[in-house]
């Protein structure tokens, strides 16, 4: 689950890690108040869950509290586009108002897991504020890296040896080691996925602050975090992916016109590849789980209409647990009742595989089945394209 | 010939009282593994559909003999689970259970370093030898005893490579589900290694997915010690980046951990990567021959 900043610095803060003062707002009186209660040059930043908002005009600078108040105007209600949003862009619905800081030096800290050695891995680099995806492939070595023992957290030493690393001043070196660790302890203690501040700032008079933050957290621990659950932006969700979760579906809305459904993950993100492969285009993952009930088809089947662009239906259900004649049910109840007016490419492999061909059949509905993958995804593609 | 499971495996169930443990310990007594009890803290001492429950592992290792255990424990307590069968000594400890929070399982890798115990999973079907041995979920009557080994990191799509195998009448030797989780405790080179060492085992399917580098350190494996032919396939290849495709570890991040790189890796290595997941099937045909 991804958090904003403004969320992201709360809980960083509550940890010692130091944040520039400021609060969110909601409305550009509210832009203007902020500004004056902080006093003096002011930074007013888009609130949305995606990166780069300075390249798209979503980080601007106010000398004072009325030209915070007109660029908080323009900013609110704009859709931002960055180089993580994609070309649509993002509502922008709230702004975070903070006070500007006197930058002397620009670094990078971010905490990932690291599959290869199952360890969280702590990194800090001096190339701070570019983008560091580029740093990593084309300088790998100016990312120092340092693994966390779980439990244990990230030990003084190797935050000191991060920061000396970094080039930090002697004087400064113990103030920035401790916001590691305090970083470290916060990204740990609430199960995150993902810490980054980049940039990692150095000020004239010599602190040391988050001046961007970036948290998002393992959406399998959620159920043991409470407080964090409630930090959930649906706004920045797409609406059918919102509606499909609370089934307990695994959708994903992509941009092509072949619907699919699908048992499992794998199989999923293999029927969208066979799609492609036969000419066509995918218009979503959908993973229907292992025990899909004939209510959870008919949801699914629900959300897939309810994209525009979909002209054509591809069914890919591999039965093990899940037995072919009881999808073919589900199938079958969930076209009559709402009546589906594009093709519907049925593949059904495994147990009861037979009963199931005959629901379908004997259904009195035009269902188009197909014998294997890539019997279906032809099918589905050709369906696709004759109903254009 | 197989690995990891024969008819020598004594299977234990953890979390047999509950629906999918009941379920899934009675197909596996079904399909001819032999299960010697469960687990499931504070029912030890009764009977469920005819099998011994246990108080804990521990417990049920001693009185059984068990070598295996298979966890149909939820989420929250899975880790916990793991952690029990290892220190009750179980050679293999298999973990079906999907949604463990990842720092339970770096903990639990951590807690598993210097152990003798092998893990299998999490957030996976299991692993079978045809006619021998099925611990998992997978449908056991569409595999057939033979000469390919599979290993994957899927479920439904390990299956559509089986059926297609034996519709071709290959058989397997053994098929190793090793999970969608960015943190497993068996991966591809471990599951590679067995293979290749075992006699029986002529060719190998190794099916992929997105995110992580486990395919590209599998491919420098195999470059270096498997003699044996390889044929591969790597699903998300149209999986837009930044978003996680159903399977905890399935994102591209970073731009690492796209599928076009992970082919280009196994095709360097002299794999047989297929790019529709329809071929795997004939790619193994091919190269049986």
């Amino acid at each position: 689950m991804k958090i904003h900043e403004y969320q992201a610095k709360q809980i960083l803060a509550r940890y010692g890690v130091r944040i520039p003062r400021g609060e969110v707002a909601y409305t550009k009186e509210e832009a203007r108040e902020i500004a004056h209660k902080l006093g003096g040059l002011v930074v007013v930043k888009a609130q949305i869950h995606a990166g780069g908002r300075g390249k798209g005009g979503g980080v601007k600078l106010a000398k004072t509290p009325d030209e915070a108040e007109k660029i908080t105007g323009q900013m609110l209600g704009m859709n931002l586009v960055t180089p993580q949003t994609g070309p649509e862009g993002r509502k922008v619905q709230k702004v975070l108002i903070e006070e500007g800081l006197n930058i002397k030096k620009e670094l990078y800290l971010g905490i990932v897991i690291d599959r290869q050695t199952g360890m969280p891995v702590f990194m800090a680099s001096a190339s701070g504020g570019m983008d560091i995806e580029e740093v990593a492939a084309k300088n790998p070595e100016l990312i120092l890296k340092e693994f966390v023992q779980p439990g244990l957290g990230l030990q003084p030493f190797q935050a000191r040896k991060l920061a000396f690393g970094l080039g930090i001043a002697p004087e400064l070196i113990n103030d920035a080691a401790q916001f590691m660790v305090a970083l470290y302890k916060a990204f740990e203690d609430t199960d995150a996925s993902l810490a980054e501040i980049n940039p990692f700032l150095i000020t004239g008079d010599s602190k040391v602050y988050a001046l961007d933050a970036k948290m998002t957290f393992d959406d399998n621990a959620l159920y043991r975090h409470q407080d964090l659950k409630e930090l959930r932006d649906l706004n920045e969700e797409d609406p059918l992916e919102v509606e499909a979760s609370k089934f307990g579906l695994n959708y994903i809305k992509l941009d092509g016109s072949v619907a699919c459904m699908v048992n499992g993950a794998g199989l999923a993100m293999a029927t969208m590849d066979i799609i492609k492969l036969a000419g066509g285009s995918p218009a979503n993952f959908l993973d229907v789980g292992g025990g899909a009930s004939a209510e959870q088809v008919k949801n699914a089947f629900r959300i897939l209409l309810s994209d525009q662009h979909v002209r054509a239906v591809l069914i890919n259900i591999f039965g093990g647990i899940m037995r072919c004649d009881i999808v073919a049910s589900g199938v079958v109840e969930a076209a009559k009742s709402m009546g589906i007016k594009v093709p519907v490419v049925v593949r059904l492999e495994g147990t009861n595989v037979e009963q199931g061909q005959d629901i379908l059949r004997t259904s009195g509905l035009n269902f188009i089945v197909a014998d294997g993958m890539k019997d279906a995804a032809e099918k589905v593609v050709a369906a696709a394209g004759a109903g254009n | 010939m197989s690995v990891l499971v024969d008819k020598n495996t004594r299977l234990i169930v953890q979390g047999i009282t509950g629906r999918e443990g009941t379920f899934h310990a009675l197909q596996a007594v079904k399909y001819g593994t032999n299960v010697v009890g469960g687990v499931t803290p504070g029912k030890g001492g009764t009977k469920h559909e005819g099998m011994d429950v246990f108080n804990s592992v521990d417990e049920a290792r001693r009185k059984t003999g068990a070598n295996a255990s298979v966890i149909f424990v939820p989420p929250p307590f899975a880790a916990d689970a793991i952690m029990e069968s290892a220190d009750a000594g179980i050679e293999l400890v298999v973990c079906i259970t999907e949604g463990i929070p990842t720092f339970d399982m770096i903990r639990t890798a951590t807690f598993l370093k210097g152990k003798s115990t092998r893990l299998i999973g999490p957030n996976c079907p299991g692993l079978i030898s045809p006619g021998k041995c099925k611990i998992g979920i997978m449908p056991g009557h569409i595999h057939l005893e033979g000469p390919v080994g599979v290993v994957s990191r899927s479920g439904t799509l390990t299956y559509e490579a089986v059926g297609q195998l034996t519709r071709r009448q290959i058989g397997q030797s053994t098929c190793i589900g090793i999970g969608g989780d960015p943190i497993i405790g068996t991966n591809f080179i471990d599951a590679i290694r067995l293979f290749n060492d075992d006699a029986e085992t002529r060719a190998i399917v190794m099916i992929g997915e997105i995110g992580g580098t486990a395919e590209e350190e599998a491919a420098a494996y195999i470059k270096k010690n498997v003699k044996k032919p390889v044929v591969g396939f790597i699903c998300g290849q149209t999986a837009p980046p930044g978003r996680r495709m159903g399977h905890a570890g399935a994102i591209v991040a970073g731009g690492q951990g796209t599928a076009k790189e992970k082919m280009a890796a196994m095709e360097a290595a002299g794999i047989k990567v297929v790019k529709s997941p329809a071929d795997i099937g004939d790619a193994i045909k091919s190269v049986l021959r």
